[in-house]
């Protein structure tokens, strides 16, 4: 153990003298987070809309302003002829467009039903599918309010809906994001830091000098992680505490069972990064290998962005073995909702376990070396 | 400095040592002992299975086959009670860059476990030896070459080892480092250490007690330096010096009476199949083709002749 100190302390030396690693345990952390943390927003406002206005009507003047006061449309300018529409949407001036016919305001007087086209730029998908909704639902409340209108009628909907959204009532992305953006950072950060800093040994050949050495390997793994993992969980809780402050991430649970599930998913980013140390023999090939192995999957396979309940079941069940998959969990349901262990336990145990069987594999690489 | 006496005059003793790597054999079957003491050289070319058999006795490898024992322990049985006994430095006198020489001094006398009571007067002992008193602030990347050498010799002895083992230590430094660094292995050795040193620098070998040849994982010859040169004794080798070295090496492969003919530096090297040949005749009958030569003369064999030679003939069989 005293061994495991001195290694532990010799790294800590090293890592404060070595300008790169200090920049990724540090300074890159807090560029991933705001960088993603305003880049990432998924948030849909203030779509460019052009109107192709051909009637001369009251009525498509509430259809208008009724979609220019939403907040979700801005004009971005009158169209003439459809050949304006393309150029418009071609040239990415507008995202969508709202085509009114000449007799618009004639038929809705006559009671029959009105068409009016919504043209949407498709090239993003979900994009498109959230604009086609902010336009129907405004175009039916329009619709409504005129039928109850021309019919003198005192009406409201039988049927209402009162919506609640929970934890996150302003359905703000970024507190969706910024708990992914940790794992995504800490997962970065302790996998490369700890595979570049046993490869460069390699490289250097102190590996093989501390190998002829009487300390055993464990002793000196555990040395040389220890600092990282302080490092690393030191970030970690200053990501936390900046997202609180820059995003208005809330802390609704616990700290202590943050610090818990952080420590283990920092654990399971140490190991992989072990595991990896042991595979690569040059800085280059760990950073390739570290970039497949946690960057990707951290990134697609978690559920940061892109919710794994819509993936098809085979890359369902690749998600088990991505840790953040688990910790991203525990990380939302402290954070925002407040829980505690005894509801995220499940993915509290999942990341320990990743951990003890992922330093057993790289143990048994380290044993190998020696066959 | 105090060297425990081990009850066996052998420091190292190794039989049928073999280690394989899938169907390549590195080492195959290499049986040596090197006595308590002796400065004991390995030599052979890159890739002749050196590295691999110091691997294996440093308790790195695991033998294939074959046994190992170094100060009295088993390689494969107990390799860190042999790490514990000996002391290893390699070519790229593995220091960490970025601590102090201090530093790598307490490093390394905490990963080798050295009391701290002893720690004080070991430290003054490395930094003495390294010629690094009043630098101990300073990083080894500032450091030439030479200090940086004595630096990791210093770290790798510092627990005091029986046995040291050196893989090309002298790589990258330059001749008066290298000479400096040979006297400290020397004054190792009169107190008692017993050293295991590779090397291809043939001129190094010389420094040594006793040389080991390696060639494609096994033992090619084994001697002090005169043993070795034995070998020319019922040959001769001959210098010729001529302009045409390479055309004179074509030639001479195509006599009967030349078993060989190598480069040496500008001159051309020749063994004699025995001692009655007269260099005289060689000498005429490559005028006979047209090739002059300035001098033909007896020479002294070379470790390098004799390297060469063993090679040559190791290729042969």
């Amino acid at each position: 153990m005293r061994k495991a100190l001195a290694v532990g302390k010799k790294e800590f030396r090293q890592i404060v003298r070595d300008r790169p690693t200090l920049m990724i345990l540090l300074f890159i952390p807090v560029f991933f987070l705001l960088l993603y943390g305003y880049a990432l927003n998924f948030d849909i406002k203030h779509v460019a809309l052009a109107i192709e206005d051909r009637d001369d009507s009251v009525e498509r003047r509430a259809l208008i302003s009724a979609f220019l006061n939403s907040g979700y449309f801005d004009l971005a300018g009158r169209l003439r002829s459809p050949a304006d529409l393309d150029r418009a949407m071609n040239g990415n001036v507008v995202r969508a467009a709202l085509v009114i016919p000449e007799d618009t305001g004639r038929l809705v007087r006559r009671g029959q039903p009105a068409p009016v086209q919504v043209v949407i730029d498709g090239d993003n998908a979900n994009t498109a599918a959230t604009v086609l909704g902010y336009a129907v639902t405004i175009v039916r409340t329009v619709s409504l309010s005129l039928i109850v209108e021309q019919q003198g009628l005192k009406l409201s909907p039988l049927v209402s809906v009162e919506p609640r959204i929970w934890y996150n009532p302003e359905l703000k992305s970024a507190l969706f994001l910024v708990p992914g953006l940790i794992a995504f950072i800490g997962m970065i950060t302790a996998t490369i830091s700890t595979a570049l800093s046993v490869v460069r040994e390699k490289e250097r050949g102190t590996w093989e000098q501390v190998r002829m050495a009487p300390i055993n390997t464990v002793s000196y793994i555990v040395g040389k992680t220890l600092p990282y993992l302080g490092l690393s969980l030191v970030t970690s809780m200053a990501i936390i505490v900046a997202a609180m402050y820059l995003f208005g991430l809330p802390m609704r649970g616990s700290w202590w069972s943050l610090l818990l599930a952080t420590t283990l998913f920092l654990l399971a980013a140490l190991g992989t990064g072990l595991l990896v140390s042991t595979v690569a023999q040059s800085q280059l090939v760990a950073f390739q290998i570290v970039l497949i192995l946690a960057f990707l999957p951290t990134f697609l396979l978690s559920g940061f962005i892109f919710p794994i309940q819509n993936m098809p079941k085979p890359i369902q069940m690749v998600t088990y073995l991505v840790p953040a998959r688990y910790f991203l969990v525990a990380l939302r349901g402290i954070v925002l909702k407040g829980v505690g262990l005894a509801t995220v336990w499940q993915s509290v145990a999942s990341l320990g376990i990743y951990f003890v069987v992922i330093l057993g594999l790289a143990s048994a690489r380290l044993a190998r070396e020696r066959g | 400095m105090s060297v425990p006496q081990s009850a066996s005059p052998d420091a190292i003793v190794v039989r049928d040592l073999t280690r394989k790597f899938g169907s390549f054999v590195a080492v195959d079957h290499l049986s040596f002992t090197v006595r308590t003491g002796e400065i004991f050289g390995f030599l052979g070319s890159n890739g002749a299975g050196k590295t691999t058999t110091i691997r294996m006795l440093c308790g790195l490898l695991k033998p294939t086959s074959g046994a190992a024992t170094v100060g009295g322990r088993d390689v494969g049985r107990d390799p860190e009670g042999v790490k514990a006994r000996i002391g290893y430095m390699s070519q790229k006198f593995s220091l960490y860059e970025l601590l102090t020489v201090d530093q790598n001094i307490r490093l390394y006398a905490e990963l080798y476990g050295v009391p701290p009571k002893r720690f004080a007067e070991r430290r003054r002992f490395v930094l003495a030896m390294a010629g690094l008193e009043g630098r101990e602030k300073a990083l080894p990347r500032d450091l030439p070459g030479g200090f940086r050498q004595r630096l990791a010799l210093g770290c790798a002895i510092l627990h005091e080892p029986p046995i040291l083992f050196l893989d090309e230590p002298t790589g990258g430094v330059d001749p008066i480092s290298r000479r400096q660094f040979w006297r400290l292995i020397d004054q190792l050795s009169k107190s008692g250490v017993t050293v295991l040193v590779t090397t291809h620098h043939l001129d190094e070998a010389e420094y040594c007690h006793r040389l080991a040849l390696i060639h494609a994982g096994r033992l090619a010859a084994l001697g002090t330096t005169r043993e070795l040169k034995q070998i020319f004794a019922d040959r001769q080798l001959v210098e010729i010096r001529t302009e045409r070295s390479v055309d004179v090496m074509r030639a001479l492969d195509a006599m009967e009476e030349v078993e060989e003919s190598s480069l040496f530096g500008t001159a051309v090297h020749a063994v004699l199949r025995s001692r009655d040949v007269e260099p005289s005749e060689i000498v005429a009958r490559l005028a006979a083709q047209h090739l002059a030569v300035e001098s033909v003369e007896p020479v002294q064999p070379s470790l390098e002749d004799v390297f060469l030679d063993v090679v040559e003939k190791a290729g042969r069989e």
